[in-house]
This record gives structure tokens, C-alpha cells and sequence, in this order.
């Protein structure tokens, strides 16, 4: 296996873009990636979209080789990606893959997603397909639902409290307002949060990440070839491994944590020949705040059950042991579903090159990327370093 | 399409939902859970409330009700 190298990453900024439509968000993304990178389309070999729920969004299919089209690369391989909330995440390892396996020099992985054109019933009913329809689905289980139970079961063993979800939403945005691309760039103070309209209790708005547009875009290719097309830093990709499991919530044995996470992570430190106290900052799939609280735990930052006093303690926030989140995460970035795992990769390349600006590290030589699909049926663990 | 379901078992988790998907607009706020049987089988279903302040706890014992459209309704079990 190839060592590969992230060599150009390009965001659109996450928001409500009423006159904006995926496939040009997604080119946005590609050509700022493409010229952060100092390469043009053509030396593009294979390009890997992650997309969630296009076709139910906007009516529109067969994304991957439109968006190629319009990027200026149609003629080589493209395929679209889905696996829920780690679309994104699944295309980027598969990316990875074919150019670590040597069977391409330069690959291009988006992801994007155009969600604001439907009513929050509709995107709710929509979003509900990542989870199992004939079951919990038909029950009247939403995502919020089911991560709400997840918080409930995760209250009731461990002692975890309101204050401590509402703590990691006042950090996730407090780290947004300072991301100029962040769809919600507003502070909140714990009151607030904790006195949210209930969406499905005990989770209110503020424990929801956002509705959003927005697009993402990386280069790949081997660190033997970085040099040739960027002179300056690049990062490079320690580990890189995606999971899965089954998918209703009500099969898993133990909702408190997620088992594609575990086993994700600890092959992914095992690959990267690190452990969880050797990562600088990370990027977790803050879909509502329990799942960060839980995603803490399943990557080793803190043992199992305290991830509420840890992150309330201000362990994860900015200048803590391991800061989570400094884009403000799903939470005030936004979660444009498809988008959201390539979109952590560039806000963790943007950390390890030192370009994060007032959202800056101090410490910032090796990140962790967590991408969640569903309620824990897919898992895409990603661990950069800086070169 | 109709399924064998418990006649009890008691709540493993819960959540009342306000924001419904859209075929279930008209039922928010509504009581789901995930209830557990005695052999440790999980089912996910809605708990018949009067208000949203006598719901369910987890821990408590539930007992089958009816079933309505796919959808299992449960009802706390009351000690008199």
C-alpha cells in the first residue's frame, strides 16, 4: 500500500442557499480544491462524490458524472457514495483505497448535499430512511428520536445531565461564530440552550446539528507525488477505515455506544500505530450533542460513561486536552449531510497546516476525522498527520 | 402487515417526540420506546400518555395494547 496525501481541500460555505443547486455547489468545492492543490482538472484519474439523499432532495440522479461534467473531468470513473451521514466519510476511504492500492495517482472526493428546498417534515421524513423504515421507522422513530433515546439510556446509566448536552452546544458554537464558512455563527450561553424548544426529549434545537446546503471537496494523491504539485504543506493520511453494523437501534445490544466506532477506531489507531492521546484535535460526528458525548468515549478521550462531565468540564473545547470541534461542528458549521465527512477533512487539513486562523490549535501535528452513518450502522475513521 | 408483539416488557429507553416526520404531523407530541421482554428481545413502540407528563420511565412496565396501522401501543402498567 501507497502512503497517500491530502494535497488540496475546498469548501463552499454551509447555509441556506435558496439559489444555489447541488451540482454547482459541488463544482464550487472541486475547483477550490483543484486550484488549492495547483492542478488542473485533467490530471484527475477518478472521482468519488458522497451524497446522501440527492435524488429525494432535488429530483436529480446520476450526480457523480453531472458534477464531473460540470468540474471539467467527465471521461474518467465517477461514482456517487451513499451510506447516510458517512456518505462523505465511505467515499473518501474508497477514494483512498484506489490510490493507496496504486491504481490511481490522483483522485478528487466531494461530498455535498442541497437540503434547505424542503420543509422540515419533509427533511425529517426523508432523513428517517437512514434508519430502518419497516421498524423504528414505522413506529414514528425520527433521528432525533432515536438519538434522543441514545441520551435517555446514556442519562440513566451513567448519570449524564442536561447541562452536559447543552455544554457541548454553547462549545460547538462558540468555535463556529469563529469559522467564516459555519452556516450558524452565533454564541449561545447554557440558559439558552437549556431552555430550547423540545424537538424529541430531553434533546431541544439546540442538540440538533442544522438543516444545510454545502459542498466539500479533497485532492489525493501518493506523498511520493505531493511534492510535484504543492510546494508548501500538505497532510498526510495515517489511517483510514471504515465499518459498519446493523441498523435498527433496537438491535444493538448496548445503545450507549456504538460498536462501527470502536471497532473503527481501534483498527485506526492500530494502522496509524498511535492511541487516542497522541491526537492533537479531532472532528466527530456531532449529529446531536449525545453523539458527541459518545463519540469522546468510543475514541478513547475519555472512559466510557464520563464523556458528559468531560466535555462540560471543558476538556474538548478550545485550549482543553483534546479539542473537539473547532469548525463548531455539525452543531453551528451545519450538516449538509453528504458533504459533512469530506468537509472535517478540510477543517482538520486547515488546523494541521496552521491556517485556521483565530479558530487556531497550538498543538496541531496529528487529527482524528469521525464520520457516523445513521444511528451507528457505518463508521469512517480518518487520522491525518501534518507533513 | 401485522407482527407478533409482546404482551410486556418494560421500557429500555424512551423519548417524547414534538418534531414529527411528515405522514405522523397530526400525533405529535407522542411517546416512542424501546421496550425489552423478559428474554431480552427489543421492540421499538409507542406508549399510550394522557399527558406528556405521566409518560413512561425507563424501568417501568409496559403492557400491550393494540396494534393500529403497523404501529405496537403500549400502556404503562398501573399499581392500584
Amino acid at each position: 500500500m501507497r502512503q497517500v496525501a491530502l494535497i488540496g481541500i475546498g469548501k463552499t460555505a454551509f447555509g441556506a442557499f435558496g439559489d444555489r443547486s447541488l451540482p454547482s455547489l459541488a463544482a464550487e468545492a472541486v475547483g477550490l480544491a483543484l486550484s488549492d492543490a495547483g492542478i488542473g482538472p485533467s490530471s484527475v484519474e477518478a472521482f468519488y462524490l458522497g451524497n446522501f439523499a440527492g435524488p429525494s432532495f432535488t429530483g436529480q440522479n446520476h450526480l457523480a458524472p453531472y458534477i464531473a461534467g460540470m468540474a471539467g473531468f467527465a471521461g474518467i470513473p465517477c461514482t456517487r457514495f451513499e451510506n447516510a451521514c458517512a456518505s462523505g466519510g465511505s467515499a473518501f476511504f474508497h477514494g483512498w483505497q484506489s490510490v493507496a492500492a496504486g491504481l490511481c495517482d490522483c483522485a478528487v472526493v466531494a461530498g455535498v448535499e442541497k437540503m434547505t428546498s424542503r420543509n422540515t417534515a419533509q427533511v425529517t421524513e426523508i432523513l428517517a430512511g437512514a434508519g430502518d423504515m419497516a421498524g423504528e421507522g414505522q413506529a414514528g422513530a425520527t433521528f432525533p428520536a432515536l438519538f434522543a433515546m441514545i441520551a435517555r439510556r446514556h442519562m440513566f446509566e451513567f448519570g449524564t445531565k442536561r447541562e452536559h448536552l447543552a455544554a457541548v452546544a454553547v462549545k460547538n458554537h462558540a468555535n463556529g461564530a469563529r469559522n467564516p464558512l459555519a452556516h450558524m455563527r452565533k454564541t449561545i450561553t447554557l440558559e439558552q440552550a437549556l431552555a430550547g424548544k423540545l424537538v424529541a426529549e430531553p434533546l431541544t434545537v439546540y442538540d440538533c446539528s442544522l438543516i444545510s446546503d454545502g459542498a466539500a471537496a479533497v485532492v489525493i494523491v501518493p506523498v511520493s507525488h505531493a511534492p510535484r504539485y504543492r510546494s508548501s504543506k500538505f497532510a498526510r493520511v495515517l489511517a483510514a477505515v471504515q465499518s459498519s453494523d446493523t441498523v435498527p437501534l433496537d438491535s444493538k445490544p448496548d445503545i450507549t455506544t456504538f460498536s462501527a466506532v470502536t471497532r473503527a477506531a481501534n483498527q485506526a489507531y492500530a494502522q496509524a500505530g498511535i492511541g487516542p492521546r497522541d491526537v492533537h484535535l479531532a472532528e466527530v460526528h456531532d449529529c446531536f450533542t449525545i453523539a458527541e458525548i459518545v463519540a469522546s468515549e468510543d475514541l478513547g478521550f475519555t472512559p466510557k460513561g464520563d464523556g458528559g462531565p468531560f466535555a462540560a468540564a471543558g476538556c474538548t473545547a478550545m485550549g482543553g486536552v483534546i479539542p473537539i470541534n473547532t469548525s463548531g461542528g455539525l452543531k453551528s458549521k451545519g450538516h449538509p449531510v453528504g458533504a459533512t465527512g469530506v468537509g472535517q477533512l478540510c477543517d482538520l487539513v486547515q488546523q494541521l497546516r496552521g491556517e485556521a486562523g483565530d479558530r487556531q490549535v497550538a498543538k496541531h501535528q496529528i487529527g482524528l476525522a469521525q464520520n457516523l452513518g445513521g444511528s451507528g450502522g457505518t463508521c469512517v475513521i480518518t487520522i491525518l498527520e501534518a507533513a | 402487515m401485522s407482527r407478533e408483539w409482546p404482551a410486556e416488557g418494560t421500557i429500555y429507553t424512551e423519548t417524547i417526540v414534538y418534531t414529527a416526520p411528515e405522514r405522523y404531523l397530526a400525533d405529535a407530541p407522542y411517546q416512542l420506546a424501546i421496550i425489552e421482554t423478559r428474554d431480552h428481545q427489543r421492540f421499538t413502540v409507542r406508549i399510550v400518555v394522557d399527558s406528556v407528563n405521566e409518560k413512561a420511565n425507563v424501568g417501568e412496565q409496559i403492557r400491550f395494547a393494540e396494534e393500529r396501522d403497523g404501529v405496537a401501543y403500549y400502556r404503562r402498567v398501573r399499581s392500584v
